[in-house]
């Protein structure tokens, strides 16, 4: 599944991140590596984007962005 | 000595070097690019001067901010840096920090927000940060002043002393699943030692770039054709052992080394206070319902507090005391006996144009004001993420909402505001649209007409002007998305930073700043456009000084002009010098309008009669609202894009636009009302 399937409060850890060259290197550098858990925390009034809690941060991640990054769900 | 002061956005960094240079600071620019280059000196410090790099997450080559930071570092060698790490966020602060330190310039960190951590019972061991970083770590508060002398007593040491970083080679401890990272870039080091040495890039520095695959370092390097491959081999061989690619290996690697040293330092915050009142705030700022009409009233309290409360009312009293200085200066002149067309040059040319301007100061000042406030505490942010689904479909992201809405009230802090724009495709977009949302200094034209015309259908008629320029620049959005700025925009992945209390010092320093800015634009282009203009009133086509108002070189180019615009309903001659004089500033068009007719402010509602047939006066109205930004406007766009090209094209683009759009109103308006 990507993180764009994953729910409000749930989170998960990457698995891969895809994507055009710059976005994927500034997914990457924004801390969006492999084995990183990521949580859903709230989507946008209009369903689009989504934020995420990781490394201890707040991101906000485009939906068509959120589908480039694979990801496995765990219990958070 | 010239020190560097580098950090993540977010992470204090203009407090920071507000709080260690005080007001000795001076603006300028990056060359070739509007990013600005801050540079003050140290309070107390001889001969230290500090550069205010741009808030960046990364040393890579893509946005403007990162590459001009690059730049700094690389060229102009600074005798140290201050790298500036958010504490409460030091994970990902440190990724630029690992980048930094491998360009082995003597370095220190200044670990941010230490009092937050403490305060949420978490910690942070700066002894064990030092050892496993290799650079000195000073823990502040940049906002209370905190560890700021320690702060430069070691950077004058580690400066003075060219300590240079410790380590350079960040391996995670234990399992070593990247050891081929590593082999990879001790190859490459290794193989472009001497080409490094030669143009000056920290070997280190350039290698790991190499195995990211940075395309600027590797033209830099001048290598030969076998190092290439030789390279591309080690990469290979580096990408089938960790079974992911160069770029990923990298961040991953730096990101382990990350995770390392915070499982041995670091003491996490499970959910610190500030993030908990961050989420409060946000149950209500970005929630589904409520989310629209709190940005809403936050946007009317600004507007009103800017037109109604503090500017407005401060604009008055400027422009009485330009009124004042400008009858004296009148008074005085007569009675030396100056000549009366040097006289008016100075009373009807500089005092009258300029002044008019310049009154405008009180008003861009506050509502810049107001746009620091929501950037600074975070608000701004919240908004983009709230706007960015419908701006999306224009091309631009949500950062863009509130520039373009402030260009209600004025598109001359609007378009400063577009500063802020992390992509340069976006600010170039914005600055382009900006000027179609309608801008106060038209409402007194808009007035008037409505008035005179539409009395029954006064709101009607206004609120139809109002979405036009809207409807409008969505449509030259979109041609421009297909056109001009055709391609994949820059990435919307943007942090959301807790709320904080901005601070004041730092808000009147950038207002300061700004507002210096304008007055120096104000003394030069639009100094220059009412002289201009003022000449052209003055004088008749032989050079001698008219009396009457409607012989100067003016009225003439305004009947030139009036041919063009006759299509659009207004052949009058005396209506196109009046827009020409709005270009000084909009509300002129009604000044000008009563000089050339000799109505008076009671009168001139009946001129216009003669002057207008409703459809006439609508489709003027049209005109009004899109033709050329005034010059104050003008100077904005020519500052921030950087490029007169650019600023031209936007002047022709918005009259040619205004011109299309009144002769469609007016020709079609003429078949259905005959």
């Amino acid at each position: 599944m990507t993180l764009k399937d994953l729910s409000v409060g749930k989170s998960g850890r990457v698995i891969s991140v895809g994507g055009e060259k710059v976005l994927r290197r500034r997914l990457l550098e924004m801390g969006i590596t492999p084995r990183t858990v990521i949580s859903v925390k709230k989507v946008a009034p209009m369903g689009d984007p989504v934020e995420l809690l990781l490394r201890g941060y707040v991101l906000t991640l485009r939906l068509e962005d959120a589908e480039k990054i694979e990801i496995e769900e765990v219990s958070s | 000595m010239i020190l560097a002061l580098a950090g993540n956005q977010n992470s204090g960094k203009t407090t920071l070097f507000n709080q260690l240079t005080g007001s000795n600071q001076r603006v300028g620019n990056f060359p070739g690019v509007t990013v600005d280059q801050k540079i003050g000196n140290i309070t107390g410090q001889k001969d230290m001067s500090i550069v205010d790099l741009p808030g960046i997450y990364s040393l890579s080559p893509y946005t403007n901010e990162e590459i001009v930071t690059r730049n700094f570092l690389l060229k102009q060698k600074p005798d140290g840096i201050i790298n500036i790490v958010d504490a409460t966020n030091i994970e990902r602060n440190l990724y630029l920090t690992l980048q930094l330190i491998e360009l082995k310039i003597p370095m220190i960190l200044a670990l941010n927000m230490m009092d937050e951590v403490q305060a949420n019972n978490g910690s942070i061991d700066i002894i064990a940060l030092r050892e496993a970083l290799g650079i000195p770590v000073i823990p502040i508060s940049a906002a209370k002043k905190q560890g700021l002398s320690e702060l430069v007593e070691q950077v004058l040491n580690t400066a003075l002393h060219k300590t240079k970083p410790e380590r350079i080679d960040f391996c995670p401890a234990g399992e070593d699943p990247t050891g081929a990272v590593h082999r990879a870039i001790h190859a490459v080091t290794h193989l472009i030692e001497d080409h490094a040495e030669n143009q000056g890039i920290p070997a280190r520095f350039a290698a790991t770039k190499l195995v990211e695959g940075d395309e600027p370092i590797l033209d830099a390097l001048k290598l030969a054709q076998n190092e290439i491959e030789t390279i591309e081999h080690a990469v290979c061989e580096m990408e089938t052992e960790t079974g992911t690619d160069r770029e990923a290996a990298l961040a991953d690697m730096r990101y382990q080394f990350i995770e390392d040293i915070c499982k041995k330092c670091v003491v996490k915050i499970k959910e610190s206070r500030e993030y908990q009142r961050s989420v409060r705030i946000d149950s209500v700022l970005t929630h589904k319902i409520w989310a629209f009409p709190a940005f809403l009233g936050i946007m009317l309290m600004i507007f009103w507090l800017t037109f109604g409360v503090i500017g407005a009312p401060l604009s008055g009293m400027m422009e009485w005391g330009i009124d004042e200085l400008s009858g004296a200066v009148d008074d005085g002149l007569t009675a030396y006996g100056l000549n009366p067309t040097i006289k008016s040059l100075v009373i009807d040319g500089i005092f009258a144009g300029v002044g008019a301007v310049l009154s405008f100061i009180p008003i861009i000042v506050t509502l810049f004001f107001f746009l620091s406030l929501l950037e600074d505490s975070g608000y701004m942010a919240r908004v983009a993420f709230v706007m960015d689904k419908p701006l999306r479909k224009l091309g631009l992201s949500g950062r863009s909402f509130v520039p373009m809405l402030m260009g209600f009230g004025c598109s001359v802090p609007a378009i400063m505001a577009t500063r802020t724009l992390a992509s340069e495709r976006d600010r170039k977009m914005t600055i382009f649209l900006t000027p179609f949302m309608s801008c106060s200094a038209k409402v007194p034209i808009y007035a008037l007409f409505t008035v005179a015309f539409f009395e029954r259908f006064q709101v009607l008629v206004m609120i139809s002007l109002y979405l036009i320029g809207i409807v409008l620049a969505i449509l030259s959005g979109l041609l421009m998305k297909k056109t001009v700025f055709k391609g994949a925009p820059v990435p919307f992945v943007m942090e959301l930073p807790n709320y904080r209390f901005p601070s004041l010092k730092t808000t009147f320093l950038l207002l300061w700043d700004k507002a210096k800015d304008f007055v120096q634009r104000a003394c030069t282009i639009i100094f220059l456009a009412t002289v201009v203009i003022w000449f052209l009133q003055s004088f008749d086509l032989r050079l001698n000084h008219v009396t009457d108002s409607t012989e100067s070189m003016l009225a003439v180019i305004g009947r030139g002009i009036s041919i063009v615009l006759a299509p659009l309903g207004f052949a009058d001659w005396r209506v196109s010098t009046s827009l020409i004089t709005g270009f000084i500033a909009k509300e002129a068009v009604i000044s000008t309008l009563a000089v050339l007719t000799g109505a008076g402010a009671m009168e001139l509602k009946d001129t216009l009669y003669s002057l207008f047939t409703p459809l006439a006066a609508f489709s003027f109205l049209v005109f009004t609202l899109l033709y050329t930004p005034c010059v104050a406007a003008v100077a904005a766009v020519r500052r921030e894009l950087g490029s007169l090209k650019g600023t031209a094209v936007i002047i022709l683009y918005q009259t040619a636009f205004a011109w299309l759009a009144a002769l469609i109103i007016y020709q079609i308006g003429r078949l259905f009302l005959g």
